[in-house]
């Protein structure tokens, strides 16, 4: 039997999206579907006086037309945050539907409902909304002000939160002692996901059994469900169904519990027709959650010998107007606990101010605070190296936690299980050339021409978490997850996980997974993810956790199979269980030829006529539950060299190397292709992509024609190699690899194309004009020189 | 993303088509619709009703007319950079062609119905400018003749009456001394041009600039000349040094769009950028 | 108001009554259920919808189904014959495609390409791809899977 562990075999799941065959939720076509299209505020902030819908109800076609009072009346709740940061946490209410406020632009305030789209947006152009326009707040340092308007009354100053993590005094301490101090002042700028589905959602309520489904275009179906029923509707779980078909992309952006999922939910069972709605490209800009948008303000302290002697941080989070599903744990614990990264920074403190603004609401987006930390970290160390007169890799690599030194806990409370972070940097240095790279940017300035060359050696915690963990520091869900296999009697294989595939490759990796072990061919296995019918449970992809968390189930239900498995071959063959061994599909009894197949053990469980039925039930199925010890930390080496246009600042990327170091790798063509997307997006970040508001709230990148992200033409090839270093908690020895491209690739362009221009900084993103402006500006200094 | 409700008639001829804009109220003409169907989309334009205009076969043409380039309203961007006989005759403008939104688009959208919307970032009115291009109207009165200079008077404005329409535009063909190109910094998002400068030169025997047009779009309201550019360029050598000298300038920050694309001031050093790049490969290929 | 329509989609002839403001990939995916042609954004940017109309490749979002009257469309749907096109083989082979989302798309506008450049260089590919985003893959595997495909025909 061929092993499948570490090969890269072609994805099952292509064969259906090559062909047109995929199914994502705005395909799914139910008998009787209405369509939902909802009236969204054009203000950031307005109190809603009155709304008429008469001359809309009165549209042929037109089957309903609710507020958000018709919700509240009903009894259905406001949405809530999932993380819990610090006892005086502000959590105003997020109602589906506005009920007397707006407090962003496309917060949503009626809904139209109609045999078919066109006739519920034409109404929805008819649905009068008397509007009384409040100064809206927009930025954050504005809405720290005592005079600033507040978007929710209950939060004095537009305050949700504080949070600190570490040694205040020892940092501060550590800073009055340094030899040097690098300082830095950054703005992470606010992001939009933009999957490219558009997000989607079908209620469908069943009037014969009184079940509901939902189908929505969620990473996290699970907890979908558990938020809808235990929170805001009150409907029995066990009468709930969520499915996450095909899902064509998340990034965060679609690991949300969103108004819309309960919209859909409350109408069908109102109207008692499926009601589907899908967004707009327009509206996933003003309704899904955003990611990023912190100010930030750093020192670093040194040594005389350029070791970190501390390092401290203050944050200002933006929240947006509501606090979304995992809001406010991004700027918080998936950030400050960062702050170490590779290095041995003896003592950090972090400082958080989660802040209310009249704009759509912020939580995770692709690394999800970690990028954040990692940005802030690395343009340090570059800074750092620049002012000291250290080679940027030298200046890591005196940094570094040695490889001996594991595991090591962090001044920021983690504790890092295993790396070998020198390795991946020498491998990284190597893989580009760095020598010879540096003549050649010599050579280059010599000739007039900006070359750059960029660092980023970054550490992620992710493998999402143990649960422990989690709920001390304020989640409010467990982070485990559910693998189940069942064994049908032709020895063929379902596995059942609770996480999710967007683009990941689950049913490839998976079922890779389970074919290794159970020593059987691929073809033999099926994934099913993404029903809460058919799987006990889970808490959904994000944090790089599928593998490490959903997977470990996975290697936990195989290792009760084939305990069990062991057992009916024992009794078949009439030998103890420790003379077997299991090779090839077949136990054999070790020593002699007498062996029987996976296939015949699989039958023995169904038809248990010659079975040890006193010790065993008959069937063989088993599910577990993988609660992870820790976290896991994937770590790497990325190095890029830029060319920058002198005359208008437009940057070239000339090379890109990665050294990732994800642990095991059960498909390295998979890990490749999520490298690959994950520093794409990344320099998508640090080169063309901002959410802009107005100062009254509007969204001035609400479209692709203003939101640039990264085409074909603006990206390079990428060379991506990795060392392996196993994780040694899970047993799987993996670590994860979504994210580590998007929290690496950030700071190493942007450190790049300031080594090119030869500055200290260049503001997200780095467009060409920016990119220009400090070209002229560097030329003015000098010549002032 | 469906636009309003409107009504739809399909021309079949010129004739047609105008008397279909004559008898309705909002009427509005349907060419490749890559301007007007995104608009209409977003339900920022909600005509009573489309007249296409895409079939008309007589519009689709290319010809050559007494060292005229006659390209009908309705070839396509694609057409146009692909066209042998256009980058023969006119290499810069096939060329532009070929830059203009991204291969789809080409695929569908129109000469005419780019330079009827005029949209201060197309890329086509810099080269109707610097190419000194005629555009082609018929109307209700007769077909007109307008001047490149006179055809673009303001933001999405032309000097197309009520009821009229572009039917064809007329490019030169470039002669032995005579040289052209577009150079455009896009928008990284809507690939727009941010600023484009087109470039027209002609030399003599000896080297010496005798004539230069310069198109310049995406920075103002409108696409406009850089006439005193032009002029700095008449009567010189064109190296280097002349045409960094004549480019120097060559727009007024006060005179730019402002953005968040762009701020007025990166649009005009990008007018000087562009201009240099485009005078420069004109000249190169008008000294052969 | 409705418009009679005849469509030939995928070798098939359709005929159908449409209302003018009908866009053709709404044709495609609500009548004909032909649900591989999705859609991204609403600017004419995304290249989800790409189709084939008389053998170029549009974006579907911004064309009015009566403009397709009496033309042939070709969809993802109608790529592979009996066998999987070249490029969707490709596709696969270099794991070109993550969620799949985007996937239909850039395998029509790979197709146009391809029929009018045989082998395009890496340059030309990138330019060729300018309306079609992808958020997965960061291209690279695109690039590829279409090198392949070129080299495979």
């Amino acid at each position: 039997m061929p092993a499948y562990i570490g090969k890269s075999i072609k994805r099952v799941e292509d064969e259906r999206f090559i062909t047109g065959r995929g199914r994502y939720t705005d395909d799914i076509v139910l008998p009787k579907m209405t369509h939902a299209w909802i009236v969204r505020s054009p203000w950031a902030h307005a109190r809603i006086k009155s709304i008429d819908a008469t001359e809309a109800r009165s549209q042929p076609g037109v089957v309903a037309v609710f507020v958000g009072q018709d919700m509240v009346d009903d009894g259905i709740n406001p949405i809530p945050t999932g993380w819990q940061i610090g006892a005086d946490m502000k959590e105003p209410p997020h109602h589906t539907l506005a009920v007397d406020k707006v407090r962003h632009v496309g917060d949503g305030v009626a809904v139209v409902i109609a045999d078919t789209r066109e006739v519920a947006q034409d109404a929805a152009e008819l649905v009068v909304v008397d509007y009384e326009p409040l100064p809206a707040v927009v930025h954050m340092d504005d809405a720290l002000h005592d005079d600033a308007p507040l978007v929710h009354d209950g939060a004095p100053n537009n305050v949700s939160f504080t949070w600190e993590l570490g040694d205040r005094e020892a940092t501060d301490a550590a800073l009055a002692s340094a030899h040097h101090i690098t300082s830095y002042e950054v703005v992470n700028q606010r992001l939009i996901a933009n999957a490219i589905e558009p997000r989607s959602v079908i209620g469908d309520h069943d009037l014969a059994t009184g079940n509901l489904t939902l189908y929505t275009s969620s990473q996290n179906p699970h907890l979908i469900r558990l938020l809808l029923c235990a929170f805001v509707t009150g409907l029995p779980e066990h009468k709930v169904r969520v499915i996450s078909p095909d899902v064509g992309g998340g990034f965060g952006s679609k690991i949300f519990h969103y108004p819309e999922e309960v919209l859909c939910t409350w109408a069908t069972r109102k109207i008692g027709r499926p009601v589907k709605w899908t967004a707009e490209r327009s509206e996933s800009f003003v309704t899904d959650a955003q990611g990023r948008d912190h100010i930030s303000q750093a020192q670093m302290a040194f040594d005389a010998e350029g070791k970190i002697t501390g390092l401290k941080v203050d944050t200002k989070a933006n929240m947006g107007a509501y606090l979304s599903t995992f809001a406010g744990g991004i700027p918080t614990w998936l950030y400050g606990t960062l702050l170490a990264g590779q290095y041995t920074t003896p003592v950090i403190h972090v400082h958080t101010t989660g802040i209310f603004t009249n704009t759509v609401p912020v939580d995770a987006l692709r690394g999800a605070g970690r990028p954040e930390a990692t940005f802030l970290l690395e343009r340090l160390m570059d800074l750092a190296a620049n002012e000291m007169g250290y080679d940027p890799a030298e200046l890591r690599r005196m940094n570094f936690i040695g490889a001996d030194q594991f595991p090591y806990t962090t001044p920021v409370v983690l504790e890092y299980d295993s790396g070998d972070y020198e390795a991946a940097l020498d491998a990284a240095l190597d893989m580009i050339g760095y020598a010879d790279l540096r003549q050649m940017q010599e050579q280059a300035r010599t000739a007039g021409r900006l070359v750059g060359i960029g660092f980023s050696t970054y550490i992620e915690a992710c493998g999402i978490a143990p649960s422990a963990v989690a709920g001390a520091i304020g989640a409010r869900a467990g982070l485990y997850d559910s693998g189940m296999i069942r064994v049908h009697p032709t020895g063929k294989v379902q596995a059942y996980t609770g996480v999710h595939s967007h683009g990941q490759g689950h049913e490839t990796t998976f079922a890779q997974l389970v074919a290794h072990h159970l020593q059987i061919p691929m073809e033999d296995v099926e994934l099913v993810h993404g029903d809460t019918a058919l799987i006990p449970f889970g808490m959904g992809t994000y944090g790089s956790r599928s593998l490490a968390v959903g997977g470990s189930a996975i290697y936990r239900a195989l290792e009760k199979v084939l305990n069990k498995a062991r057992k009916i071959a024992a009794h078949k063959l009439e030998a103890a269980e420790d003379d077997l061994e299991y090779v090839g599909g077949q136990f054999t009894v070790k020593g002699t030829d007498r062996s029987v197949g996976f296939g015949d053990i699989a039958l023995t469980a169904y038809v248990p006529h010659d079975y040890p039925i006193e010790e065993l039930e008959p069937g063989l199925e088993f599910n577990a539950f993988y609660d992870p010890k820790n976290f896991t930390f994937p770590f790497g080496a990325h190095i890029c060299a830029v060319e920058v246009d002198p005359e208008t600042g437009e940057v070239a990327i000339l090379r890109y190397v990665a050294v990732d170091d994800v642990g095991e790798v059960i498909n390295p063509m998979i890990v490749d292709g999520q490298v690959h997307g994950g520093i794409a997006h990344g320099i998508g970040q640090a080169l063309l992509e901002q959410g802009v508001y107005d100062n009254e709230g509007q969204l001035l990148t609400g479209s692709f024609m203003d939101y640039a992200v990264p085409r074909a033409a603006d990206l390079p090839m990428f060379e991506v190699d990795r060392t392996v270093t196993p994780c040694p908690h899970n047993p799987l020895g993996a670590k994860g690899a979504g994210e580590t491209g998007t929290i690496a690739s950030t700071p190493c362009i942007v450190n790049a194309v300031c080594d090119a221009v030869g500055v200290r900084d260049i503001a997200m993103p780095l467009t060409p004009e920016r990119v220009w402006q400090a070209i002229r500006a560097s030329h003015s200094t000098r010549e002032a020189a | 993303m469906t636009p309003s409700a409107f009504n739809y008639a399909r021309a079949a001829t010129v004739e047609e088509a105008l008397a279909l804009l004559a008898e309705h109220d909002n009427a509005r003409l349907l060419a490749g619709g890559h301007s007007l169907i995104p608009a209409m989309k977003l339900r920022l334009d909600d005509p009573a009703l489309l007249v296409d205009v895409s079939r008309i076969s007589s519009l689709s043409q290319i010809t050559l007319h007494y060292n005229r380039l006659c390209i009908g309203a309705l070839v396509t961007h694609r057409v146009v950079e692909a066209s042998l006989l256009v980058q023969a005759q006119c290499g810069a403008l096939a060329e532009a062609a070929g830059g203009i939104g991204d291969p789809q688009v080409r695929n569908r959208g129109t000469l005419g119905g780019s330079l009827a919307h005029a949209d201060p970032a197309a890329d086509y009115p810099a080269l109707v400018l610097a190419l000194d291009a005629d555009i082609i109207v018929s109307g209700a009165t007769g077909k007109r003749t307008v001047g490149a200079d006179d055809f673009f008077c303001g933001l999405f404005e032309t000097a197309l009456q009520d009821g009229e329409m572009i039917t064809e535009a007329h490019f030169p063909c470039l002669g032995a001394q005579e040289g052209a190109s577009y150079a455009k910094h896009a928008s990284p998002a809507s690939k727009y041009a941010v600023v484009g400068v087109a470039a027209y030169v002609a030399v003599d025997a000896t080297g010496q600039c005798t004539r230069a047009r310069i198109g310049v779009t995406g920075a103002a309201t409108h696409a406009f000349r850089a006439e005193e550019a032009e002029m700095r360029l008449v009567g010189k050598q064109l190296n280097a040094s002349v045409i960094d000298n004549a480019v120097a300038g060559i727009a007024d920050p006060r005179d730019m769009l402002s953005d968040i694309g762009a701020s007025s001031e990166y649009r005009a050093h990008l007018c000087s950028v562009m201009a240099k790049r485009a005078v420069s490969a004109a000249a190169a290929e008008a000294m052969g | 108001m409705t418009q009679s329509i005849q469509v030939t989609v995928n070798g098939k002839e359709q005929q159908a009554k449409v209302e003018p403001r009908t866009l053709l990939v709404d044709f495609l995916r609500s009548t004909l259920g032909l649900t591989g042609t999705h859609v991204g954004c609403d600017t004419s940017q995304c290249g989800a919808c790409n189709v084939h109309v008389d053998g170029e490749c549009v974006k579907s979002c911004t064309v009015f189904a009566v403009q397709a009257d009496g033309s042939s469309v070709t969809t993802i749907e109608g790529m592979a014959g009996g066998e999987l096109h070249p490029l969707q083989v490709a596709f696969r082979e270099e794991h070109a495609l993550q969620c799949g989302f985007c996937t239909p798309g850039m395998i029509m506008t790979a197709a146009d390409l391809l029929s009018r450049n045989a082998s395009p260089g890496e340059d030309e590919i990138r330019h060729a791809l300018e309306g079609n985003y992808c958020r997965c893959t960061g291209y690279h595997n695109i690039v590829k899977a279409i090198q392949r495909a070129a080299e495979a025909t």
